[in-house]
């Protein structure tokens, strides 16, 4: 029962990334990196190379030899996994690139910043390969305690203070909800293991079947799905769990939401995946519509609620709450699709392809969403969308970016979220949910207002100081008697160009997603069809 | 070919938008695309053969094969007099924009890049193809409406957008139930395939289907009561959207009730039938009448718009309703509404737009004797007018009277009250050209120019096609007729 080099192996990605983040912090202590913020920030995002480099490994070695299971059934890598973990880290990367500079104001603390999102990536990539209960409440943890440290990390706000003391309560509460409906699940099943793995005992899904009852008709099983999907529910803030969401966004700094709304809930995602269509799969009928219902809920009333927005953060926020209204459709359609792809040649995992899609592109879309909006609230003065009125000429490329990625998560063609959206809704129409994909579709209508009100405001409206007139370009840099804003502590001249870099980047993905998804789409059936084996 | 039609305008809205050159040399750039557009159109519509029919110009190849997204072009004889009249109208609304000042390249990009996606609707073989370019659209018009527009120019670019989008929803659903009705390896979004497939049996109701592509074309084209954005958006935006508005971006709902309601759905579009004539009276008659009410000059050209869509909506249900014994002559009068409405309307917005220019309001009740001021402007008006009502020689009349005859023998009622429609139109327009033309003019307009010779091409551009398929409709009516022609028969005739 010893561990092998081959658990470390596995495991590695993580591994790698915990060592980073430990190392981010302790290099801190030497002079050279505390003078050199530059430094300090090449050794952060550089060192990302390493767990990725060991993803790759992984995923050829997965390739070559299917999926492999570790530490006793603790752990299992597949393509799933592995993608997951890729969109992690692609994030925890593009994230570090752009708060280098908003985490100036942390001053002395920047290491420990960077260290924490690590942190939190190696529990996020470590949720995502979790093959039985107790490994994805640990891992739940590992990604959930280094952001409540970084929400409440502007401590001289009250807003980020309270975003952090709001995002531990209802995250303990959250776990507290989990371990109970894991509990009940290991009672009904005796067992803890979700994936079957040389070691682990049976599954989950084994032992209901073997204990003759129908999965949900047992009371217990049907309350452990219940609890699960209000533990798992605050994560992916699905309404009625969502009220933390934007609050914790609006308060907490710009990057952390920005993260916890891509990676955060890109692993959320893919451990309830995970959990439903494995260890419940035998049920998939029943939890369909449970599923379906909270989606439509969750995007109308993200949609709704949107709408009445001031706040930029805020608004993405409810956008954020929308979002996983969409991503759920996925989630619901994953079950009886799969059933009517069992009875054909091959299963084609529809649902399960779109939603890990929908999470690649949906996070490329918000990163860009939420950089911008840093980078403009910083050189506009203020959050309000009032005050990114002016911003297409005052700061053409930040506001250009912002503009691509609200048009994104619209939905409207050629962007990586309209493709998305087409293979969500395709996954719905296919399982038989053809009123899903209507409220979806009506719901991306509706969404256009608050998404194209902001468009408006940035590129349409003239700068609030300019008296209506269109202002030169020249007066960009300095507006007399600049609007005072607690977050506009360092008045950077100009955008740095790491932002300039990770505003690029994010916008490009978006783009090109919407033209070529072909790629990315092979890849992410791939990784589909190896949850369904 | 059908490629570089889609995307030489997107390429030259890329260049325009790009090239940091003087307000003169970008105009100058964004007029030679058009012109490139517009010669490419015409030889792809002389290259077309009406007697070979089918479609033609195709050209195929995967995209998205894992989703079964084809990137699949071709042009038949339905789509292709559309291709050229988008190319017709670019021309012109490029040339009737030559006095924009407010930023220029964005504005020269933006109207190039609504040509492109337009282009694209009209050549997308493709159902997700035909979707995205269809949802492409609405950012150019946003842009130009909301920047360049006047009025309440922001209420009326959101209203735009909104209506369009959420009709396109219930299309997007319609196309993936359609996608998913058939087994796994038949699925297409292929139309050339999806119109020889049983449609009885799909996963939803086929009506629902049916109805989720007539939501979004009935917004688009418009059909009362989806109509409302149509009135605020024309009277708002700046006279070259107008024109693309009305000439092109209006028939592409026209389009898409011909090629998908009727060429895919025979059956749904005969149970409809009686629906959409009634809708097409009103459509006719109520658009009328509030013509007749308006005072504001753009407003009442975009109702007239609106009363004369109610002629395509005529025409498809006279189809529906059994009339393809007679070779589907409504269909066809329907379909060739769409290309005379897009020139004639066309040229009354950019007249409109000219009177605008010059004198600063749209009051109709202001105006008076400007045709002594601007003989060239007042003879484009009078000749858009009088085609616009139907008068011999122009094609208008030629459209009108093929809706009419393919009407009368299933819905003579319909065809009547829709007749009065006609007759009022000839109220209004004379009416309107009494009172702003004729009669005595008022002191203030006694300084107005008359059309430089920009404007004056700008007009050219649209009255020679008026004209020609007025007197020689056949060229028209020969290749409308190949792409009507497989239609008619998937309904029996």
């Amino acid at each position: 029962m010893g561990v092998t080099g081959r658990d470390i192996f596995l495991i590695a990605p993580e591994l790698a990334l915990a060592a980073l983040a430990a190392a981010v912090v302790l290099l801190d202590l030497a002079p050279a990196f505390r003078r050199s913020e530059r430094l300090r920030q090449t050794a952060a995002i550089g060192g990302l190379i390493v767990p990725l480099a060991f993803g790759a490994a992984l995923w050829s070695d997965v390739h070559a030899n299917g999926a492999q299971t570790g530490f006793n059934g603790a752990l299992v890598v597949d393509k799933f996994a592995l993608y997951v973990k890729f969109v992690v880290i692609a994030v925890a990367g593009l994230t570090l690139l752009a708060s280098g500079n908003y985490a100036r104001r942390f001053r002395p603390y920047q290491a420990e910043f960077s260290g924490l999102l690590l942190f939190s990536a190696s529990g996020l990539t470590l949720l995502a390969a979790a093959a039985d209960l107790i490994t994805i409440y640990v891992a739940l943890e590992l990604a959930t305690l280094p952001v409540v440290a970084m929400a409440a990390f502007a401590k001289t706000r009250a807003e980020s203070l309270e975003a952090g003391v709001k995002y531990l309560l209802l995250s303990a509460a959250s776990s507290a909800f989990l371990l109970y409906g894991f509990a009940f699940l290991y009672g009904a099943s005796g067992t803890m293991q979700v994936v079957a793995a040389e070691g682990g005992g049976p599954t989950i899904a084994q032992a209901l079947a073997q204990g003759g009852d129908a999965p949900f008709g047992g009371f217990a099983v049907m309350a452990a799905a219940v609890l699960a999907v209000a533990g798992f529910g605050f994560k992916l803030s699905i309404v009625p769990f969502h009220m933390w969401t934007p609050d914790v966004y609006e308060g907490a700094p710009t990057p952390v939401g920005a993260f916890l709304a891509t990676a955060s809930k890109a692993a959320a995602f893919a451990v309830v995946l995970r959990v439903f269509v494995e260890a419940f799969g035998g049920a998939s009928a029943d939890w369909t519509g449970l599923f379906a219902a909270l989606a439509a809920v969750t995007m109308t009333l993200g949609n709704l609620v949107a709408i009445a927005q001031r706040n930029v953060k805020r608004l993405l926020g409810y956008s954020a709450i929308a979002h996983a209204g969409y991503l759920l459709i996925g989630v619901a359609a994953a079950g009886p699709g799969d059933e009517l792809g069992a009875s054909s040649a091959p299963p084609e995992a529809l649902a399960e392809t779109a939603v890990l899609f929908y999470l690649a592109a949906y996070a490329a879309m918000t990163l860009a969403a939420f950089f911008a909006a840093m980078t403009l609230a910083e050189r506009a003065g203020g959050e309000r969308i009032e005050d990114l009125a002016g911003a297409g000429r005052r700061f053409p490329f930040p506001a250009l970016v912002l503009a691509v990625a609200l048009i994104g998560l619209t939905g409207i063609p050629p962007t990586a979220g309209f493709m998305g959206k087409l293979f969500l809704f395709n996954a719905a129409v296919n399982a038989g949910l053809v009123w899903l994909a209507v409220v979806g579709a009506v719901n991306s209508a509706v969404s256009a207002y608050y998404y194209v009100g902001v468009i408006r405001t940035m590129h349409l409206r003239p700068a609030p100081d300019s008296g209506g007139a269109p202002r030169p370009d020249s007066n960009a840099a300095s507006d007399g008697g600049a609007p005072p804003s607690e977050l506009n502590e360092s008045a950077a001249p100009g955008t740095p160009l790491a932002v300039n870099i990770a505003l690029g980047v994010t916008a490009l993905i978006v783009v090109v997603l919407g033209f070529w998804p072909g790629g990315l789409l092979d890849v992410a059936r791939a990784a589909a069809e190896s949850l369904l084996r | 070919m059908l490629t570089a039609i889609a995307f030489v305008p997107m390429i030259g809205a890329a260049l325009v938008f790009a090239v940091r050159a003087p307000a003169r040399t970008t105009r100058l750039i964004a007029l030679a695309f058009a012109l490139a557009e517009l010669a490419m159109a015409i030889a792809m519509y002389v290259l077309f053969s009406a007697s070979e029919g089918g479609y033609q110009f195709v050209q195929r190849a995967d995209w998205v094969p894992a989703a079964g997204i084809q990137y699949l072009v071709g042009a038949d004889g339905l789509s292709a007099p559309l291709i050229l009249l988008n190319g017709i109208l670019g021309l012109a609304a490029v040339l009737v924009s030559w006095r924009i000042e407010l930023r220029v390249r964005e504005y020269f990009a933006w109207i190039l890049l609504l040509q492109g996606a337009v282009m694209g609707v009209f050549v997308s073989l493709d159902l997700i193809l035909f979707f995205i370019f269809w949802e492409l659209e609405l950012i150019p018009m946003f842009f130009l409406i909301s920047v360049w527009g006047t009025g309440r120019r922001d209420y009326s670019a959101m209203k735009f957008l909104l209506f369009t989008f959420l009709g396109s929803a219930f299309m997007f659903a319609a196309i993936l139930a359609l996608y998913f009705s058939f087994p796994a390896g038949e699925r297409t979004f292929d139309m050339t395939a999806l119109i020889w497939k049983d449609m009885s049996a799909l996963i939803v109701p086929t009506s629902f289907v049916f109805g989720g592509f007539l939501i979004a074309f009935a917004v688009k084209l418009p059909i009362v009561p989806l109509h409302t954005w149509l009135p605020d958006a024309h009277t708002d935006a700046p006279t070259a959207v107008s024109v693309m508005l009305a000439g092109v971006l209006l028939k592409m709902g026209g389009y898409g009730l011909l090629r998908i309601n009727a060429g895919m759905f025979p059956d749904q579009l005969a149970a409809a039938a009686p629906l959409l004539a009634a809708l097409a009276v009103v459509n006719v008659l109520y658009g009328a009448f509030i013509v007749l009410r308006q005072t504001d000059l753009k407003r009442l050209v975009a109702y007239s718009s609106v009363s004369h869509m109610g002629f395509v909506v005529l025409g498809l249900a006279s189809a529906g309703a059994g009339a393809a014994q007679l070779n589907g002559v409504g269909l066809n009068g329907a379909a060739l509404q769409l290309f005379t409405h897009g020139t004639i309307t066309g040229l009354l917005f950019v007249v409109v737009g000219l009177i605008y220019d010059r004198a600063h309001t749209r009051h109709i009740p202001d105006m008076g004797g400007l045709a002594g001021r601007m003989p060239l402007i007042a003879v484009g008006f009078m000749i858009a007018g009088l085609a616009s009502l139907g008068l011999p020689t122009t094609s208008g009349f030629v459209a009108e009277i093929m809706v009419f005859l393919g009407t009368f023998p299933v819905y003579g009622l319909a065809t009547a009250l829709a007749a009065f429609g006609v007759v009022l139109a000839a109220g209004y327009i004379l009416w309107t050209a009494q009172r702003a033309l004729f009669g005595p003019r008022p002191e203030r307009w006694s300084a107005l120019p008359d059309a430089t010779p920009v404007d004056a091409a700008a007009m050219a551009a649209l009255i020679v096609p008026i004209f020609v398929f007025g007197v020689y409709p056949a060229p028209l009516t020969d290749v409308f007729e190949a792409g009507i022609a497989p239609i008619v028969r998937g309904l029996g005739g």
